[in-house]
C-alpha cells in the first residue's frame, strides 16, 4: 500500500508527518533542526527520499540541509549563496536605493528528472540552482539584475522569491514569483526572464496595473495544463490561461480575496483551493471560521468547506507556502497554521481532520507519495 | 590548548558536545581562532560569520574573561588567558527577547 509523508516546516524546527493511504493514523516524527525556522522541506519527484530543508536563523544565518533516507538523517550541504557582482541596488521600504542582502531560502524545488538538481528561493530574491544535491549554488543571474529590478520593493515579509514552478513539459521554462515585485517567465533556462503581471491590479501601488511591483503571493499549476496558472495575490486569487501572457480575476464570490497559499487538485485541473483571509491589515480567518474555499470551476464560483475544522473563536493564518496536494486516487488535501495545527483532507477537502494541533507556527507543508 | 565553547544551536550542526579545543601556532586571535573552527567544522562557515565580508554576524556575540570582545579588531590578539587554555572563547547568540 502506498504512503503519504507530509514535510512541515515550522517556526521552531521540522516535522515530518507520515501515514498509510488511509490517511487516518499519523505518526509524528521531530523536531528535526529543534529552534531553527525551517521554510520549506521539499523531496525530490523522482528520489522521494532525497529531501532539502532550508533552516535559517536570524543569529546564525542559512543552512542547508540534504536527507538521503526520507529525514531520518540529515547533513548540512553548501550555504554560500551570495549576489554576483556587481550587486547592484533596489528600492528599500523608504524609496531609497539598497544594495541586495542575502537573508535566507525561503523555497526550495527538486528538478523533475535530476534530484541533485534543485532551485532555491531566496530573500533578497534570488533564484539559485545546485546541480550536486546542494553542494554548491549559483544563482540565474538574469532576474535579479531584470531591468526592472532596481525598482523591486519589498513586502512586509521581505523581498522573498518564494514560489518556484518548473514546467512539467518545457525544461526550459520556469516560472517563479517574489513579493512584492510580481510573477516572472523564462522560457530560455534562466537565461533571459519575462514579467508576467499582465491584468493584476494592486491598489497598493501608485500605477495599479504596473508592470512589476504586485505582491503575487503564491502561484499554483496543474502539471496536465503548463500554461493554465493560478494565483493568490495580496488581494485577488487570478488565472492565467496563457503562461502569464494575461490574468483575469477569478475571487467570484469568495468572502474575501485576501490571502497567501492556493493549490490545484491533483485529478482535477480545474479544482482550485485557496483559504480566505480576513485583510492585510488582518492576517487572520474570517469570522473566527477556519473555511477552506474550493472551486471545481477553475474560479469565479467557490464552495467553502468546513467539515472538520474550527467554526468559531479561530483567529489562525495559513501561509503561502503552507498548504499541498498529495497524488492518491481520492486527492489528500493539507495545509498548517500559524496557531501549529497540520489539517488534512483524505476526500479532496470534504471532511478534514487535526493531524497535529500543537505544532510551532506553520510555515510550509509538502506531500509526498511514497510506494 | 584553546578552548571555544559554541552556542547550542552550532553545537548540534557541528555534531560536538562540550567545548572544542584548537591548537593554533603563533598568535592567537579572533579571526584566527574562528578560521580554525571553520576548518574543522565547515558546516559552521557562514554561521558566525558573514561569508563573502568575514564581519561579525549581527547576533553572534565573542565573550572571554569577562570581556565583550565582539567589536575588537579581529586580528587583535586575544587575552593571554585564552591563548593559554586557562579561560574558554565564548561565541554566543546575542540576547533577544519577546
Amino acid at each position: 500500500m502506498s504512503r503519504v509523508r507530509l514535510l512541515v516546516g515550522t517556526r521552531k524546527g521540522a516535522f515530518i508527518l507520515t501515514a498509510d493511504a488511509t490517511r487516518r493514523d499519523w505518526q509524528v516524527s521531530g523536531p528535526h533542526f529543534g529552534g531553527w525556522e525551517i521554510y520549506h522541506v521539499n523531496g525530490s519527484p523522482v528520489e522521494p527520499d532525497r529531501l532539502y530543508a532550508s533552516q535559517t536563523s536570524g543569529w546564525f544565518g542559512q543552512v542547508i540541509q540534504r536527507s538521503d533516507d526520507g529525514g531520518t538523517t540529515w547533513r548540512p550541504v553548501g550555504n554560500d549563496f551570495g549576489y554576483e557582482e556587481p550587486v547592484g541596488e533596489h528600492l528599500w521600504y523608504d524609496g531609497t536605493p539598497r544594495p541586495w542582502e542575502f537573508k535566507r531560502i525561503w523555497h526550495l524545488e527538486p528538478s523533475r528528472t535530476d534530484p541533485d538538481t534543485v532551485y532555491a528561493g531566496g530573500e533578497d530574491a534570488a533564484l539559485y540552482r545546485s546541480t550536486d544535491g546542494g553542494q554548491k549554488w549559483s544563482e540565474l543571474t538574469a532576474l535579479r539584475t531584470h531591468e526592472t529590478g532596481p525598482r523591486w520593493q519589498p513586502g512586509a515579509g521581505g523581498m522573498c522569491l518564494h514560489t518556484i514552478i518548473l514546467d512539467p513539459v518545457d525544461a526550459d521554462r520556469i516560472f517563479v514569483a517574489i513579493s512584492a515585485a510580481g510573477a516572472f517567465r523564462t522560457d530560455d533556462g534562466g537565461a533571459s526572464w519575462l514579467p508576467i503581471n499582465r491584468g493584476l491590479r494592486s491598489g497598493e501601488i501608485p500605477d495599479t496595473d504596473s508592470e512589476v511591483g504586485h505582491c503575487v503571493h503564491r502561484l499554483a499549476m496543474h502539471p496536465s495544463r503548463p500554461d493554465v496558472l493560478f494565483m493568490q495575490k495580496h488581494w485577488d486569487v487570478m488565472r492565467t490561461d496563457d503562461a502569464g501572457g494575461q490574468w483575469r480575476e477569478i475571487s467570484g464570490n469568495l468572502p474575501t480575496d485576501f490571502g497567501f497559499p492556493i493549490a490545484v487538485h491533483a485529478h482535477e485541473p480545474e479544482t482550485v483551493y485557496v483559504v480566505p483571509i480576513t485583510s492585510d491589515s488582518e492576517h487572520y480567518v474570517p469570522d473566527g471560521k477556519l473555511r477552506v474555499y474550493r472551486s471545481r470551476t477553475g474560479g469565479d464560483e467557490w464552495e467553502p468547506l468546513t467539515a472538520g475544522l474550527p467554526q468559531q473563536h479561530c483567529y489562525v493564518n495559513v501561509l503561502r507556502d503552507a498548504m499541498a496536494v498529495d497524488t492518491l486516487d481520492d486527492c489528500g488535501i493539507y495545509f498548517g497554521t500559524s496557531g501549529g495545527q497540520v489539517y488534512g483532507s483524505a476526500d479532496g477537502g470534504d471532511t478534514w481532520t487535526a493531524i497535529v494541533r500543537d505544532l510551532p507556527a506553520v510555515l510550509s507543508v509538502e506531500a509526498q507519495v511514497l510506494p | 590548548m584553546i578552548r571555544v565553547v559554541l552556542p547550542p544551536h552550532l553545537r548540534n550542526l557541528a555534531q560536538v558536545s562540550g567545548e572544542v579545543l584548537i591548537e593554533l601556532t603563533g598568535p592567537v586571535t579572533q579571526r584566527l581562532v574562528l578560521d580554525a573552527i571553520e576548518e574543522r567544522y565547515p558546516m559552521l562557515e557562514g554561521t558566525m560569520r558573514d561569508r563573502r565580508t568575514g564581519r561579525r554576524r549581527a547576533l553572534v556575540r565573542f565573550f572571554a574573561c569577562e570581556e565583550d570582545l565582539s567589536n575588537e579588531e579581529p586580528d587583535a590578539p586575544l587575552p593571554d588567558r585564552v591563548a593559554t587554555g586557562e579561560e574558554p572563547f565564548l561565541v554566543v547568540g546575542a540576547m533577544a527577547g519577546g
